[in-house]
């Protein structure tokens, strides 16, 4: 009987296994680990970092790229001449340069790219980033003129972000799914809710991939991401998920653990509107009751730099501002008292998934406590998030890593969900915009930070650290993210 | 026999229609707006506002039901938010996950059940069966994902037998998709197959008390002979209503499951569907297990009646 | 005279009223406040000072499992309540009525039975944010139809019986016969049922809560214990074992009294269902 019932069992199984039959093939090129899976292929459209994370520089290429040092470098643009006034660019393109699909790219790709991505019904994420281009003119294939409203200083970096990349008109409306690009990757495969598959793109224009394969496997549980690396499901992760395994893997002779920067800077979000947060002794107070190494102990097992303000710690006009308002939290008591709040008050925290989010919201609630303030804890997903933090400002507080780069600019917008509203600050970004000048930039970020930093405008708490686990025999990974993306042309497995 | 088919049918029918409102309306009122996670931090709100109008996000709530019910019943179950695919196709690709997973542990779980439950049975209040069936109770107190951790940390962490999770597809083969499959499904089966073999166990205890039984045993068969040979025949019928509820559990409840093992199965998907509000795909993959519960019950019923003939005129196959 | 108590009536006793009394002392006094972060002193291995260790933000995992008895038993009482309150009088008056309520009432169960019952845990808990509160909805929701089938079941044979007929040609109306002759009779069927969805309703917390849809922080709950204590597990296995075994014992401790809970209220079943 028992056999009998197995029997039929099997015959159920059976024919999923016959039709399952084939070939087993051995693990070619490099399998990379990531948490996020992105939604959809298109970095033109939709911001999540998962999408740059898989096809930025690898499928597709901008006009411009951003070397892992920060720098701007030339790539479908090989180069560039900027009239006096900095208000012409003339890009200089590579020749010879084909899609996936076959069909050439030239000028008109970019004038199409770059028409697209600020017309009004484009779902460009970061349409801001085209704001200053007035028209996009074709000299000849191979020479395309970009005439902006204004002169931009960081023009050329931004037509190196990931929402700025190249796309050909006949496959664009389609990159979401199958994405089409001129990158040294091709598109392959994806497998929904598991892998996408990029492969070595032979008719590449510039140096060829090292790696014949790249498969990215999207593990969102950091615990099975642990497990993933060590039983060598994956060869490593760019951005590991869990601090706290650092110390297993730095031991083990099989691992490399590196730790770089990244541009997120991880803030104490405050909504700047509601009360009593719209009272600056509360901000500093605040700020004067967290203890940031606390914070990045607990949260993040000590990886992460404090920040004093929304600066990268990398870029070379980093000011460390985090001696301004010191842990101290008798001195938060006292401003505490001075806003007429003597018994402090309760607010609430929401927080996203990630763990340095729900484990520094629960040492900042016990560190806020100490002054009086507090917090009720709200667990939510990133849509809930997005949708009620983000979108609709309804919260208090929140702790989120913002990881675009360069993006202090965000102080100065008016609907932003801090809800900072400050004339001088809007005025100081007016006026990095029309900068060229490097020195002169700089000093305008200087200031910029040292404001918000006085405004305590946000809890300003650690710069998030890019945590690379990998097999050692693997090379070429990065080792900072000045950008979403990271360019894998040079990542190979030494066998 | 054809009333009563008609009767089930009737009502089968109209439960999917009463499920599929439910969970249209529940969906409804989902708070996270799909079009603001598909763009991220930093977004612009007018492109949020294209994509809205874009995903059909604007129209009424009532012509979206019977927009998206007309579709249904031609099979057709839209383009999911996130993905921009076709749900239809997502929902196989992840079925040929989860329906072997689900399959693999009923397998594991009745081969386990079953030889316990007789040897139980042959030994009904003996010393034997207390520890076994005290063995049982541990079984199904074992929440099944602390004991997939255990499993991890074992099997795949320590002893490096099982790769912690992933699943390379069936492209691969059969064996490297079994043995993908393997630690979750003996996650899944444990608890099962303790439930399974208390219920046998107690199925075959009542029928060894029935005459016919007695009489094969005054004929000089041993009693775990009667029990492979007459009893289980007999004890079948709780035992197939168990093996049914589990199978609808499985392909369900291995949510928790695939998470821990990181597998692009059915569960999954859900799960990230509700987490992006990807209310397509929650709404077509509700259905779909829905369907698969109603349809499962019913073949259950039909098995029922044919193991068992007295049943056919009874009102209903309960 | 008293039936002798069976093994599994006194280990099951015996082991939920541990965890009863873990939860019931958590109230007034933990060894260390649940709550109380201390960043130096995290991870630390069981010692005499620490019984169950220290947790990643250096919490005391006793105090926590203690606090987290509390949070998985009040989950799984008031699901247990809401599915018994309002499942037992539909099943009564299904029973009571017949006809068209029966048929409805039974229509609606087999529905919720067909959903998928985490998955539908998880959208409702999505839907009206996470919390115990929501965790107790979605739990107990689940419940009514099981605690409406049995009840109905159970009284359906009772209405044939000898004093049951008495009463109805007293003319005493349905529902006083439900209320006087019918509940008290199904009362011992319902407990051992209650210790059952007990039992599955702590799994069902620890599964939502282990999804990071249950208890929020910073009250402790076994299942987020667990799902924190994951990529621990490795290099601090006392964060994954003991709120493990403390959802296990209460679950083992309830079924096993269940079980004898029904040998004391129905003696014959004993040969059978043990």
């Amino acid at each position: 009987m028992v056999s009998r019932v197995s029997r039929v069992l099997v015959l159920l199984i059976l024919p999923i296994l016959l039709a399952a039959c084939g070939q087993s093939a051995p693990r070619e090129g490099v399998v990379l680990g990531m948490q996020l899976e992105p939604p959809g292929l298109d970095p033109t459209s939709g911001a999540a970092g998962a999408i740059d994370g898989v096809v930025y520089g690898n499928v597709f290429e901008g006009l411009t790229r951003i070397h892992q040092d920060g720098s701007v470098q030339p790539a479908l643009a090989r180069s560039w001449t900027i009239s006096a006034d900095g208000l012409e660019y003339v890009f200089h393109l590579q020749p010879d340069v084909r899609f996936h699909d076959g069909s050439l790219f030239d000028a008109s790709d970019v004038k199409f790219s770059l028409e697209r991505a600020s017309a009004p019904q484009s779902t460009n994420a970061q349409k801001g980033l085209f704001v200053p281009i007035e028209a996009v003119e074709i000299l000849d294939p191979l020479n395309v003129k970009v005439v902006l409203k204004y002169p931009a200083g960081d023009f050329l970096f931004n037509m190196g972000w990931g929402d700025a990349v190249m796309v050909d008109p006949l496959s664009a409306p389609h990159n979401g799914t199958i994405p089409v690009g001129t990158g040294p990757f091709r598109f392959v495969d994806w497998h929904k809710g598991y892998a996408i598959t990029l492969q070595r793109h032979d008719a590449y224009w510039g140096a060829p991939a090292k790696s014949a394969q790249i498969q990215f496997v999207f593990i969102t549980d950091p615990a099975a991401a642990y497990a993933a690396v060590l039983a060598g499901d994956v060869d490593g992760f760019s951005a590991y998920p869990a601090p706290e395994n650092l110390p297993a893997f730095e031991v083990d002779p099989r691992f490399e653990v590196v730790i770089g920067a990244t541009e997120g800077e991880t803030i104490l979000a405050i909504n700047n509107a509601r009360a009593p947060f719209g009272n600056l002794l509360v901000r500093r107070a605040i700020a004067h009751a967290i203890n940031r190494q606390e914070i990045i102990d607990g949260a993040m097992f000590g990886r992460g730099i404090p920040i004093g303000s929304h600066f990268s710690p990398a870029h070379r006009a980093y000011e460390d501002l985090t001696g301004m308002y010191a842990y101290d939290p008798s001195r938060a008591r006292v401003l505490l008292a001075q806003a007429g709040y003597p018994d402090g008050f309760t607010a609430s925290l929401k927080l996203p998934p990630p763990s340095y989010a729900r484990r520094g919201g629960e040492i900042l609630a016990a560190q806020l406590a100490k002054v009086g303030i507090t917090l009720r804890i709200e667990n939510m997903e990133w849509a809930q998030w997005l949708d009620q933090v983000f979108t609709n400002k309804d919260y208090d507080l929140s702790i989120v890593s913002h990881t675009e780069p360069m993006d202090i600019g965000i102080y100065g917008r008016d609907d932003y969900y801090f809800q900072y509203k400050s004339a001088a600050f809007k005025t100081l970004m007016d006026r990095l915009a029309l900068t060229n000048d490097a020195a002169e930039r700089e000093a305008i970020l200087r200031v910029a930070q040292r404001q918000i930093a006085e405004d305590s405008v946000n809890g300003f708490l650690f710069q998030f650290a890019k945590i690379g686990v990998w097999d050692k025999r693997l090379k070429g990974m990065w080792t900072d993210a000045p950008i979403q993306g990271e360019n894998l042309s040079e990542v190979y497995f030494e066998r | 026999m054809t009333a009563w088919l008609a009767r089930r049918l009737t009502s089968l029918v109209l439960t999917l229609l009463a499920a599929s409102l439910i969970i249209f309306l529940m969906i409804e009122v989902l708070p996270g707006d799909p079009a603001a996670f598909m763009m991220g931090l930093n977004a612009d709100p007018q492109s949020v506002a294209v994509l809205r109008e874009q995903l059909g996000l604007d129209a009424p709530i009532l012509a979206r039901y019977f927009t998206w019910l007309g579709a249904l019943s031609h099979g057709d179950f839209g383009l999911s938010y996130t993905y921009r695919v076709p749900v239809g196709d997502l929902i196989v690709q992840r079925l040929a996950v989860s329906l072997p997973l689900a399959l693999y542990a009923l397998v594991l779980s009745t081969a386990f059940a079953f030889p316990i439950a007789v040897f139980a049975a042959a030994r009904a209040n003996k010393a034997g069966d207390t520890i076994i069936m005290g063995i049982t109770q541990i079984g199904i107190a074992i929440p099944n994902f602390w004991f997939a951790m255990v499993l991890v940390l074992i099997f795949s962490i320590g002893l490096q037998w099982f790769s912690a999770g992933g699943f390379p597809g069936w492209q691969g083969g059969v064996l490297p998709g079994l043995r993908a499959l393997t630690l979750p499904a003996l996650a899944l089966a444990l608890p099962q197959a303790a439930i399974l073999a208390r219920i046998m166990r107690a199925a075959l205890i009542e029928t060894l008390a029935e005459d016919y039984v007695r009489t094969a045993r005054a004929k000089g068969l041993g009693k775990t002979q009667v029990i492979w040979r007459h009893a289980l025949r007999n004890a079948l019928i709780p035992v197939l209503t168990i093996i049914g509820m589990q199978l609808s559990f499985l392909l369900a409840g291995s949510i928790i499951i695939e998470n821990v093992f990181f597998l692009p199965g059915l569960g999954r998907l859900v799960f990230q569907g509700i987490i992006q509000r990807d209310l397509v795909v929650v709404k077509s993959v509700v259905v779909v297990l829905v369907f698969a519960v109603v349809m499962i019950n019913f073949l259950v019923d039909l098995t029922y009646v044919a193991i068992d003939p007295r049943l056919r005129h009874e009102k209903r196959g309960k | 005279m008293m039936p002798r108590l069976s093994a599994s009536f006194v280990i099951g006793a015996a082991l939920s009223a541990i965890i009863l009394l873990a939860a019931l002392v958590s109230l007034f006094w933990t060894p260390y406040d649940y709550a109380a972060l201390d960043i130096a002193a995290r991870l630390l291995p069981p010692t005499p000072s620490h019984w169950f260790g220290t947790d990643h933000l250096g919490r005391d995992v006793l105090s926590m499992v203690m606090a987290g008895a509390r949070n998985s038993i009040a989950v799984a009482i008031v699901a247990v309540c809401i599915g018994m309150g309002l499942g037992v009088p539909l099943g009564l008056l299904a029973a009571a009525q017949r006809g068209w309520a029966e048929e409805s009432l039974m229509r609606v169960n087999d529905l919720v039975f067909a959903f998928p019952a985490l998955i539908m845990a998880i959208l409702i808990t999505a839907v009206f944010g996470p919390g115990a509160i929501n965790a107790i909805i979605a739990i107990g929701i689940f419940n009514i139809p099981v605690f409406a089938r049995l009840s109905r079941g159970a009284a359906l044979s009772l209405w044939t019986r000898d004093y049951v007929l008495a009463a109805r040609l007293s003319a005493k109306r349905p529902l006083q016969i439900s209320l006087e002759h019918i509940l008290p009779n199904i009362t011992g069927l319902l407990i051992v049922q209650g210790t059952i969805q007990f039992s599955m309703g702590i799994i069902a917390e620890a599964g939502l809560s282990y999804v990071g849809l249950g208890a929020q922080p910073p009250n402790p709950s076994w299942g987020r214990m667990l799902f924190e204590a994951q990529t621990m597990a490795s290099f601090a296995p006392w964060l994954a074992l003991f709120p493990g075994f403390a959802i296990l014992f209460s679950v083992l401790g309830l079924n096993l009294l269940g079980d004898g809970l029904r040998d004391l209220f129905d003696p014959k079943s004993r040969r059978g269902v043990a």
